[in-house]
């Protein structure tokens, strides 16, 4: 075993000879601590010594004024449990779950309470065994990120993998993915998997699975059930419903938006209902419009994807943060304008020089809900006229990925305002019903 | 019994909640007498594996596979109590009065404090752990006097208090979340204590140190017992949550009764032969016997459509009827086990019946289909199918491990000091740490916590004694009660009001207030100030304070003057009664002269009586019969 300490207190712990485990004894002042060496967290100071008391409690010793310390017994730590071993079962549908990372494939170390992915699907199964009565389980552990760190390279790799399980024969698949980004991923994988007639299902938890409440049972149960049984042929995102762990949504990829940082419900579908409400039991459309499930198209990756910026407006906003972003190599921006999709005046005259040299400008609004309109008021007008791309209801992030995968394919400006304005996985829409707003109403 | 040579040792738990806001969050530690407006549904799941080892209690409640609702409150509660956010920092408030406890108690204050997880998947937390720190472990110094001999104390910790419970049902429980979070202190002794009696005494000592810091809350429930009880060749038993410190000597007695009992159950065991292997568990229907059963009972559920179910327990018969505490028997305890799960209501065993409108025909019939003999017990159960093969699954393990010993359980107090089966008591791998809060450096709290060190409980009564004249019983009951710090605020901006009412007002009054069912612990202390302003200014008579106080309780909303205005008289009409009785007294006056007065007194008192201060009405009445004789002297 290792000694994870640093700095005064590893010299310490290794002048008596301990390791990362080590039964310890430190007399100090009159009392008596006994106990595990715990390894302490990196970013902790050098100053204290974790041990693990009988009762279960940890506590910090400070390495000031120590009578003490005696190393009573090598690294002990309890052997784990071995789960048993989960058997497939061929008449049910074949449903990879392919891991990217995050809360959802990741467990604690009950002893140290450090996060550390799954190494084993067993181990998911041990959690949630009700999903392997739904579907016959393949654990695909494709990378191990944190979703914010995520890139278009690891999409084109999430891709391909979703790709070559579906045109294998399976049913649908699941991804399990951090949640901080995954609209991102959910939008990119609706425009790069061309002719995509299988449920994908992102899934993520709020609540990390070592904790009793963790949302994960639902979610990824939802997940597997929709994969498995659903009837819509679509990138989409499973999520919990409401705060209660009785039924979750499945959102169209190109409409999430995770709208809160830590609750259960955090994903909204935005401007359109979600594809659908999962229990338990059933699987309850709840959007008309979809794509049917068709087990017969294969699957393309559409791999070139291009540098494109996603610009916030704000009041003090000037035209020369394009230049800078022009100069980093960006060949296109989405703007996330204000109200109706609009932009202070003082920036018009630069839009309008961009998208003369070919840089494309796509109008979104950072209101999420409602339509974009530059008809309306005259700095709408002026941006339209400036060269600006209207893209109606499009969520500003669905715009990005979008702009990203067409600028992969054509550079041409009459080409990317055709595509822009053009629906192709369910990112724009002609109506926008009543009841979609606020939110809540959704519940 | 003798205690000595039962080899009974005790160790006491004490929680007492804090009058801060909650530890992990901003929300009022404010209990709620309303319904919650919202209700959410949980699920509790925990990972065998992750756990390293299965936990007897959070296997247990995932086999129980229950729903827990919880109810907000969204004025008073966050979502930190509904996890849906991560915890905010600890409260420094709480933290500091806990270390104040520690050093009152000359216990050694950790230097960093690490906030971990306790595994309670029973509902009673929305996260499925309870937080809590250790914050000081037990010195020489660190003990509790008795008139038994010294208790030493182990460890103080700052805990979070779980969600009230409302109602449980066969697959669900039902808690609010105003109480969840609330601040905790939680002290625990070594098992020092010999005797039931020295057990109350220490209890009731750690209480008076805790109220020292005068930042406890006050009423029921705000402090518990949890008692660790053995005898040799026993085992530890946690008798959970007793609230009364005048039940806890029962409650120690009882247990070491139980468990003695239980150790004759298992010698009696052995001598019949009795091993491990002898119980196999293989239920039998047996609802057919049944069908035109007299037991309302066993009717009632089977046409529901229930199935009665029974197991055989070879070589047990009378083991089952075999008392353990006054009014419960050894088929008590399995009837806790087999009760614990969904839709089983208990069991029904051979030691009990015929009964209940059961037959010998019927038990003879169920004998014989379990394959039973005359030494033979059997126990039966009315459930569905599933439910009921966990349920006899359980009370077959208890009786096997009666067997063995006596299995470490987590009980729960029952009020006429005996105890039913909870959960199996939990290990203390169900602990890790608490990822969401960095480790807490004492040394910063030290100081500010040491500049405002509280007294100890005897300094302070000798203080109320000497410098505010109080009786002894006075100056504890004010102690005992919390009041301490609102008598000392009142003695010093009312110093033209007796202290000895106020101090009776403070305690006995309330006690009786609140022993008629009244809520004064709702009463802020601004409503005391108050109150004792009004009747020093003269506006308000002593008398009526009891009334004044459980109208502002049962009416929070009246204001203050108006009830004074209520309830006082102006002296003038005072003076106008005076005057009337005096008219209609004529005879007597005559008769007597000053001597009249108590009769005079008597008729104004019946007026004025809870208006105004009986010794001004004297004083008056005194006055106006002396010029009234004056008068007709003239």
């Amino acid at each position: 075993m290792p000694l994870s300490y640093r700095g005064k207190a590893r010299k310490l712990l290794e002048e008596a000879g301990a390791e990362d485990y080590s039964t310890l004894l430190i007399e100090k002042g009159g009392v008596t601590f006994k106990g595990l060496l715990i390894p302490r967290a990196r970013l902790q100071d050098d100053e204290h010594i974790v041990l693990k008391l009988d009762s279960g409690y940890n506590i910090g010793v400070s390495i000031e004024r120590i009578d003490e310390l005696v190393v009573m017994g090598g690294p002990r730590r309890r052997a784990r449990l071995e789960p048993e071993k989960s058997v497939g079962r061929s008449d049910l549908p074949d449903v990879p779950i392919i891991v990217t990372g995050g809360t959802i494939t990741s467990k604690v170390d009950y002893i140290t309470g450090a996060v550390r992915p799954y190494e084993r699907p067993e181990e998911l199964l041990d959690l949630i065994p009700e999903i392997s009565e739904i579907a016959n389980i393949s654990y695909v552990p494709l990378m191990t990120m944190l979703s914010e760190d995520l890139t278009p390279r690891h999409w084109l790799s999430i891709a391909e993998e979703v790709a070559r399980r579906l045109n294998s024969g399976a049913t649908g698949a699941v991804i399990a993915h951090g949640t901080d980004t995954m609209h991102f991923t959910a939008s990119a994988l609706s425009f790069m998997l061309r002719n995509l007639s299988k449920p994908v299902a992102l899934v993520g938890a709020q609540r990390s699975i070592d904790r009793p409440s963790t949302d994960a049972v639902l979610n990824l149960f939802s997940a597997v059930k929709m994969a498995a049984e659903g009837p819509a042929g679509e990138v989409m995102i499973v999520m919990h419903g409401g705060p209660s762990d009785d039924f979750s949504y499945a959102i169209r990829g190109v409409r999430a938006r995770k709208m809160h940082t830590s609750r259960r419900d955090a994903f909204l579908s935005v401007n359109q209902p979600p594809l659908a409400k999962i229990t338990r039991s059933d699987i309850e459309m709840l959007n008309s419009s979809y794509r049917r499930r068709d087990n017969g198209c294969e699957v393309e990756v559409l791999e070139r994807i291009e540098k494109v910026a996603l610009v916030y407006s704000w009041p003090t906003m000037e035209a020369e943060i394009f230049d800078s972003l022009v100069e980093d190599g960006y060949l296109g921006f989405v703007v996330a304008g204000t109200g109706l999709g609009h932009l202070p005046q003082r920036v018009i005259p630069k839009i309008r020089e961009l998208t003369s040299r070919g840089i494309p400008v796509i109008a979104t609004s950072q209101c999420f809900f409602g339509r974009v309109n530059l008809r309306v008021y005259e700095n709408g007008r002026l941006l339209l006229h400036a060269g600006a791309i209207a893209v109606e209801d499009m969520l500003p992030e669905t715009a990005l990925v979008k702009l990203m995968c067409i600028m992969g394919q054509t550079r041409e400006m009459s080409k990317i305002e055709e595509l822009m304005r053009t629906n192709m996985v369910g990112e724009l829409s002609e109506s926008i019903g009543v009841d979609l707003f606020p939110p809540g109403g959704q519940r | 019994m003798d205690y000595a040579q039962l080899g009974l040792r005790v160790g006491l738990e004490i929680h007492q909640r804090l009058d801060t806001r909650k530890l992990f969050c901003s929300c009022p530690s404010t209990l709620r007498q309303d319904a919650p407006p919202l209700w959410f549904g949980r699920r509790l799941r925990v990972s065998r594996s992750e756990l390293g080892a299965i936990d007897p209690a959070a296997e247990f409640e995932q086999l129980r596979g229950r729903v827990f609702l919880y109810g907000v409150y969204p004025d008073t509660t966050c979502e930190i109590e509904l996890d849906e956010c991560p915890p905010l920092p600890i409260d420094e408030e709480a933290l500091e009065i806990a270390i104040q406890i520690s050093l009152l108690m000359k216990m050694e204050v950790l230097d960093e404090v690490h906030v971990m997880r306790k595994i309670v998947i029973d509902g009673s937390n929305t996260t499925g752990f309870q937080r809590t720190a250790l914050i000081a472990v037990g010195t020489e110094g660190s003990t509790i006097e008795t008139s038994h001999g010294p208790v030493r104390l182990r460890t103080i910790c700052l805990e979070e208090e779980s969600a009230f419970i409302v109602e449980t049902g066969a697959n669900f429980a039902r808690y609010k979340l105003d109480r969840q979070g609330i601040p905790l202190v939680e002290i625990a002794t070594e098992p020092d204590i010999l005797n039931p009696d020295q057990a109350r005494e220490a209890a009731f000592g750690l209480g008076r140190i805790l109220r020292a810091t005068g930042k406890m809350k006050r009423g029921i429930g705000t402090v518990r017992q949890d008692l660790n009880v053995s005898i040799a060749g026993g085992s530890r038993q946690e008798v959970k949550g007793v609230q009364e410190l005048d039940l806890v000597p029962k409650i120690v007695e009882r247990e070491a009764r139980r468990q003695l009992s239980l150790l004759e159950i298992r010698k009696e065991m052995a001598k019949r032969g009795i091993e491990e292997g002898t119980f196999a568990p293989s239920p039998v229907e047996v609802t057919e016997v049944f069908r035109n059963t007299a037991c309302d009972l066993v009717d009632r559920e089977l046409s529901r459509g229930k199935a009665a179910f029974a197991v055989l327990l070879p070589k047990m018969r009378g083991l089952l009827g075999r008392e353990i505490q006054p009014g419960r028997r050894f088929g008590t305890e399995l009837s806790d086990y087999a009760g614990t799960f969904r839709g089983i209501g208990g069991i029904l065993h051979t030691d009990e019946l015929p009964a209940h409108g059961i037959t010998g025909q019927e038990i003879q019939a169920v004998m014989s289909l379990v394959g039973g003999s005359a030494e033979d017990a059997a126990v039966i159960v009315l459930g569905s199918a599933s439910d009921v093969k966990r349920a006899l699954r359980a009370v077959i393990d208890r009786t096997r491990y009666a067997m063995i010993g006596i299995p470490e359980e987590s009980r729960r107090p029952l009020p006429d000091g005996n105890s039913s089966f909870m959960r199996p008591l939990p290990g203390s791998f169900r602990m890790y740490p608490e990822t969401d809060i960095p480790p807490i450096k004492s040394s910063m709290f030290m100081e500010r916590a040491m500049s405002s060190l509280p007294e100890m409980p005897e300094k302070t009564i000798t203080r109320l004694i000497r410098e505010h004249g109080l009786s002894t019983d006075l100056a504890e009951a004010l102690f005992d009660h919390n009041r301490v710090r609102l008598f000392e605020t009142v003695a010093r901006s009312h110093p033209g009001i007796s202290k000895g009412f106020v101090a009776s007002t403070l305690t006995s009054a309330l006690i009786s207030l609140r022993r008629d069912g009244i809520d004064v612990e709702r009463l802020p202390n601004g409503v005391f100030l108050e109150l004792f302003g009004f009747v020093e200014g003269g506006k308000l008579a002593k008398e009526a304070v009891p009334q004044v106080l459980t109208m502002l309780a049962t009416e929070p909303t009246t204001q203050m003057d108006e009830l004074v205005d209520q309830f006082s008289m102006t002296l003038e009409e005072l003076d106008r009664i005076i005057g009337e009785k005096i008219s209609e007294s004529e005879d007597e006056i005559g008769e007597k002269g000053e001597a009249a007065f108590g009769i005079v007194m008597g008729l104004v008192m019946r007026e004025a009586r809870g208006k105004l201060d009986g010794s001004l009405v004297s004083r008056r009445v005194r006055k106006k019969l002396r010029e009234h004789l004056e008068k007709g002297q003239k």
